[in-house]
């Protein structure tokens, strides 16, 4: 079944078009991964979905749910959405578990005893569990980033986003965060990822798509589109990346 | 680790000699440079014409000690004042700061009221304020009225209201955009974003701007006495016309620079912990 499907998607920014004419479906329990040179749309896509932006033309469904409706409260379309960014995005404010018990406690009204529970329990899953009361600032970036993809599941969400979370890690701290999204698939979690690790994609994802311009260019299983590329563009992106030695 | 067994090297050892023999040499030099410093300032202050009946005027002990108690009073009355100022600045700016970031066509007269609120009354002379509040409105003779001393509290907080309201409007905005994009894609509502996410960043950034406009209104308290109540000031200025001497303005000084330590102690130290949790990341 399909849980997020966009149709004819546009988005402009400045008169540019970012996202144009784009079609994505993802069925669930599927990892698509997002491939593409840098403003090629990747992650303005995933922030449409999440409603972060407002999109210019086309429709998102949810669910079957016609989410790009403007009656829709995008605060609810948001709760069944878990989105991690490339910078984190922790707020440094708050400890460990008060950044991932923030939405059960305000947005799901859990009491703050089951809420603590619950993250304690999931970060103990990801070896976190001694990290609880420390301040983000405190954590290697990989670390951070297991509590923001920690902070994201405490929601239990249907759909997850990944806006190539390890860009901005050191080489030798990917493999920790890698490791958690091979685990969530293996989970079933459905997710939508952007990233330039080529190789992970190959692995992870179900279906890998090639944006350029703002349109899917290609998409398929990883080893048609990584290996056999159909399309010039594909092709041309590809070998800059090995060139880059990043295959 | 290896901390407790490392042996420095002679180039090491040689570096630290070096560097113990300049930390005598700087304390040495700081020192009589204070010491000489100090002793002009004693002779020109001492050995000018008039040095003797200023200090018959302006620091004479026994009149002091006379108007201490009344100054003491005075101040005291600075004191609460300046609490419930602070707070109800504190409280007013933080209000207006966060009205002026509500969005939607909902909420325009109540962005353009605050806007306007935070023009006027930054342009407004505190004086003006004062006078307004203290003579104007009970001339009014309106039933229940309040005293003079709330009026001009109340001229206080509308004036420092609208400087406090900009500092917390400042901090607001320093939030990073990203911090609000991971509040709302967790499903927070634009409320729960500012109550939990946006402000306590804010506040905590603008703490050290906000203080220091605190000490400021410490020292604009007084000005209520304009209106009639007699603070540590106005009681100094009594002392004064009693007895033609001037000391009981120096008594009051003292006393407000000594109010003042503690707060601006506190400041600077809010500062320096900011300064550290920044660097810190």
């Amino acid at each position: 079944m399909a849980l997020l499907r966009c149709r004819g998607l546009r988005k402009e920014f400045g008169g540019h078009a970012v996202l144009d004419q784009l079609d994505l479906t993802v069925t669930e329990h599927r990892v698509v991964a997002l491939i593409g040179a840098s403003g090629s749309g990747k992650s303005t896509l995933l922030r449409c979905v999440n409603l972060l932006e407002e999109i210019d033309d086309g429709t998102i469904e949810l669910d079957g749910e016609d989410i790009s409706d403007p009656r829709v409260d995008p605060d609810r379309v948001r709760r069944r959405i878990g989105m991690v960014f490339q910078a984190y995005n922790l707020f440094p404010h708050l400890s460990v578990l008060d950044n991932i018990t923030l939405a059960p406690r305000r947005v799901h009204r859990r009491g703050r005893a089951e809420a603590e529970a619950q993250a304690r329990d999931l970060l103990d899953r990801v070896g976190l569990g001694a990290k609880a009361d420390a301040y983000p600032d405190r954590l290697s970036g990989g670390q951070q980033q297991r509590v923001a993809i920690v902070r994201a599941l405490a929601n239990s969400p249907r759909l997850m986003l990944l806006d190539e979370v390890t860009s901005a890690l050191d080489p030798e701290l990917v493999g920790e965060v890698l490791a958690m999204i091979r685990d969530l698939k293996a989970d079933g979690m459905t997710m939508v990822l952007a990233t330039h690790e080529m190789g992970f994609a190959r692995e992870v994802a179900d279906e890998v798509c090639f944006l350029d311009a703002g349109r899917v260019v290609e998409s398929g299983p990883p080893e048609q589109v990584l290996g056999e590329p159909t399309q010039p563009r594909t092709r041309q992106f590809l070998h800059r990346i090995i060139e880059a030695g990043r295959l | 680790m290896t901390l407790l067994d490392h042996v420095p090297s002679e180039a090491q050892l040689r570096r630290s000699a070096y560097r113990r023999r300049q930390t005598v040499y700087s304390v040495f030099v700081a020192a009589s440079s204070t010491a000489a410093l100090g002793t002009l300032l004693v002779i020109a202050v001492t050995g000018a014409p008039g040095w003797d009946r200023v200090r018959q005027s302006f620091l004479d002990p026994e009149i002091a000690r006379d108007a201490l108690p009344a100054v003491l009073t005075g101040l005291w009355l600075n004191v609460r004042l300046l609490v419930c100022c602070a707070v109800g600045a504190l409280l007013l700016g933080l209000v207006i700061a966060v009205l002026r970031t509500l969005r939607g066509p909902v909420f325009f007269p109540v962005r353009a009221l605050a806007a306007g609120y935070t023009y006027t009354f930054r342009g407004l002379p505190l004086i003006i304020v004062l006078y307004l509040l203290t003579l104007g409105v009970p001339g009014l003779r309106l039933q229940g009225m309040p005293p003079v001393l709330v009026l001009g509290g109340i001229a206080l907080v509308l004036t420092y209201g609208g400087y406090l309201a900009e500092v917390f409007r400042a901090g607001i905005e320093s939030v990073h955009p990203s911090q609000l994009a991971a509040a709302r894609s967790l499903g927070l509502t634009y409320r729960q974003t500012m109550r939990h996410v946006v402000l306590p960043q804010a506040v905590r950034r603008v703490a050290p701007p906000l203080l220091n406009d605190v000490v400021a209104l410490q020292k604009d308290v007084g000005l209520v006495s304009l209106a009639g109540p007699i603070d540590a000031v106005r009681a100094a200025q009594i002392a004064t016309a009693q007895s033609f001497n001037y000391t009981p303005y120096i008594v009051a000084g003292v006393l407000f620079v000594l109010l003042a330590i503690p707060l601006i102690a506190v400041t600077d130290w809010v500062t320096l912990r900011a300064a550290r949790r920044q660097s810190g990341g």
